[in-house]
């Protein structure tokens, strides 16, 4: 990266407080896929000129796959190890990439003493958008197909369904529904911890059946805004033996657009 | 003995209405038997969801076709009871159509047309269920779980509607008829019936009219009170729990789980520095049982989620989404609330017979719901979303997930394996939390 990310340790030590605390997560720290979601949002939001900080070495899973597990120890350690952190740094407003984290610091921190504004990528950035900071121009999208996959942890966990599809729409291609969306959207597979284990046996693997409906709408790309349906998906594409299609992050296809 | 008629309906409606509240006690105290839930904030958004929800029928619009032959049923429904009301004065005072004093001629017109009318509708509903139901295929319709009492119960709900339904129109038709002769005072308008049935009623003599007249009256009283009991063993509770259900839903983002607080104290002592692990708390009481993380059987779920039992109507509108059921795994959100249902109930009998619970050897975690099924859930909330009437299978599914876990760390390898990780690493996969910046340097 052409640019140095700041910690809010960094912040702290010039005594500043950044505008927003991006929470990378673990996806997006250390899956290589993940991590160029994480480098296409920092991009973006440097290019806006949004100060934002990371906590780097002292960022903690957020719990998530350990609570939707059962095990609710480990989460909860996890939180008030979060928690501590960010709240002795004074963090007031957080963005994550990931749904899970979003809806895990926005949802299930508050009880343990973790108040923050809580934003989803696309939320944060569809706001930049309102305010002007952020021009969104698709030229090069212009004749692709795009089709969205709602992550359950935004859609039917938050409500959130029209932030990632304002900020689709601007990037001139033909954005498609499936069937199943929205609402009614189809989960990828991998939410609730089932990302970390083998399915249970079946006659098929969800983001199997997931992949095939995108595929069914012949799109060019597969919209996801969360790590964990972008592996799915990528994985299902890869089953298909489809080399057609890309899976890509609004946050990649944002850079993207702007040749980041 | 003129009033033999009246002191029979008067017992059957006392032994009627008394075994139905004596149900719905049984009921409420089978209820009573999960933890308390905190569900009574937010007063006036409960209101409005229960009115948008159970009488605006709000989500049946998902899927309009049975939307729309549901509706019918369901006003059908409301409004014969008003009916009932007629009936029960009638059948005490030996009045008849006493409400014809009270309204007037033209509204009880539009009364009894109404009501026709709908009696009609409701004819055609069941008729429309019953075929789709038993010939059409609807895959959530036929699934295994539904095999056995479930299909009768549902057949036999239809069966009942439209017995119910023609005795209604039987007795409006020879009624009109012996309108028309003027051996009864003429009170109402019966559009279905004077072209309907009524002219069959036609040839028949007057006695054979008046007999035929208070035989479906008495049928569909009786059938009436026959229903109410019905409910106690039945799907068709719902009519009645989808209102208290839907007044308790969680108004909470469906994303959201509850945190425990039992952890919580426990984990904030052990993140303390200054905390003497070795105290005992100044205020514990050395006779408490330790609480028992998650659920295995309805004594740990908590009474909302017993309400959702009682009020599923298996549609199977929940596992129609389900990803896991689509893709051929054997979890079934219907089949989970079903299976807590079975359990309770299985309970109340042992309580009725026993005075009290007395240990069966039986839970609902493995003797009902299988492990397999608990872990195949993706926590997507499609079932939860999907649900006409708010019911939370998912809730249940991740108490059974925190039992397995917490109580008899009995997660899948692969589970166990991620959260020491966490644990250790604070990530679940294997690596070093000093790395969480590289990916800036790369
Ligand atoms: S939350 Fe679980 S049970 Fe409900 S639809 Fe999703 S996978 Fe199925
Ligand atoms: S839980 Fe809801 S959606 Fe599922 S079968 Fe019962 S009533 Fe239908």
């Amino acid at each position: 990266m052409d640019f140095t990310i700041k910690t809010m340790a960094d912040y702290a030590a010039e005594g500043k407080m950044p505008e927003v605390l991006f929470f990378v997560g673990c996806m997006g720290s250390f899956d290589d896929r993940a991590k160029k979601v994480t480098k296409s949002l920092c991009k973006i939001l440097h290019k806006v000129g949004v100060e934002f900080a990371v906590l780097g070495q002292e960022e903690s899973c957020n719990g998530d796959p350990a609570k939707r597990a059962g095990n609710e120890f480990i989460f909860q350690m996890m939180a008030h190890t979060n928690i501590e952190i960010m709240n002795g740094y004074g963090v007031k407003k957080i963005v994550t990439a990931c749904p899970h984290c979003f809806n895990i610091i926005k949802n299930e921190y508050p009880g343990l003493g973790g108040n923050y504004e809580v934003l989803h990528h696309t939320q944060f950035l569809r706001k930049l958008m309102e305010e002007g900071r952020l021009k969104i121009e698709g030229g090069i999208f212009k004749g692709k197909k795009i089709i969205f996959h709602d992550p359950c942890y935004l859609g039917r966990g938050n409500g959130e369904y029209e932030a990632p599809r304002q900020l689709l729409q601007k990037l001139d291609a033909e954005l498609v529904e499936m069937k199943r969306c929205k609402s009614n959207g189809l989960c990828c597979g991998a939410g609730g911890a089932q990302m970390f284990k083998e399915p249970e046996k079946g006659n098929k693997d969800i983001n199997v059946e997931r992949t095939e409906e995108a595929l069914g709408e012949s799109p060019n790309i597969i919209a996801t805004g969360c790590p964990f349906c972008n592996t799915m998906m990528t994985d299902g594409v890869k089953h298909f033996n489809n080399t057609e299609v890309s899976v890509k992050d609004i946050a990649e296809l944002l850079a993207e657009a702007d040749d980041l | 003995m003129q009033y033999i008629d009246n002191i029979i309906f008067f017992i059957a409606l006392v032994v009627g209405f008394g075994l139905f509240f004596k149900s719905l006690k049984e009921i409420y105290r089978n209820i009573q038997l999960g933890k308390e839930s905190n569900r009574s904030d937010q007063k006036s958004k409960r209101w409005e969801t229960m009115a948008k929800v159970a009488l605006g029928q709000s989500k049946m619009g998902k899927r309009p076709i049975a939307g729309f032959f549901h509706v019918i049923v369901y006003v059908g429904f409301v409004i014969i009871n008003i009916e009932l009301l007629e009936i029960i004065v009638d059948g005490i005072f030996g009045t008849h159509r006493f409400l014809a004093i009270i309204f007037g001629d033209s509204l009880y017109g539009a009364f009894t047309a109404t009501l026709e009318i709908l009696a009609f509708l409701v004819i055609i509903a069941v008729v429309v269920f019953f075929i789709r139901r038993n010939f059409y295929g609807v895959k959530r319709l036929t699934m295994k779980e539904l095999f056995g009492w479930p299909k009768h119960d549902a057949n036999w709900i239809l069966i009942i509607e439209f017995a119910l339904m023609v005795a209604f129109l039987t007795m409006n038709s020879s009624d009109w008829v012996l309108q028309q002769r003027q051996v009864l005072a003429a009170n109402g308008s019966f559009p279905v019936s004077s072209t309907l049935l009524g002219p069959i009623f036609q040839n028949f003599g007057d006695g054979a009219l008046i007999f035929t007249e208070r035989g479906a009256w008495w049928f569909h009283f009786i059938g009436i009170l026959f229903f109410m009991n019905y409910l106690y063993y039945s799907k068709h509770l719902h009519i009645i729990l989808a209102f208290p259900n839907t007044w308790y839903a969680n108004l909470e983002p469906k994303g959201k789980f509850n945190n425990l607080d039992s952890v919580t104290a426990e984990i904030k002592l052990m993140m303390d520095p200054n905390a003497d692990p070795y105290a005992a708390t100044p205020d514990a009481d050395p006779n408490a049982v330790p609480e028992k993380f998650g659920a295995s059987d309805i004594f740990d779920l908590k009474q909302v989620q017993l309400l959702n039992a009682y009020s599923c109507t298996e549609c199977g509108r929940c596992t129609a989404v389900c990803p896991a059921n689509i893709t051929g795994k054997k979890l079934s959100p219907r089949k989970i609330m079903m299976d807590t249902r079975d359990r309770i109930e299985e309970v109340g009998r042992n309580i009725n017979k026993n005075g009290k619970f007395v240990d069966d050897g039986k839970k609902l975690l493995d003797d009902h719901i299988q492990r397999e099924e608990v872990w195949a859930c993706t926590t997507c909330n499609a079932c939860v979303e999907a649900c006409p009437i708010l019911i939370d299978p998912l809730s249940i599914i991740i108490e059974m997930r925190r039992f397995l876990v917490m109580e008899q760390s009995a997660a899948p390898q692969e589970l166990n394996q991620m959260m020491s990780n966490i644990e250790n690493n604070a990530a679940p996969w294997q690596y070093n939390q000093a790395d969480r910046l590289k990916w800036a340097s790369e």
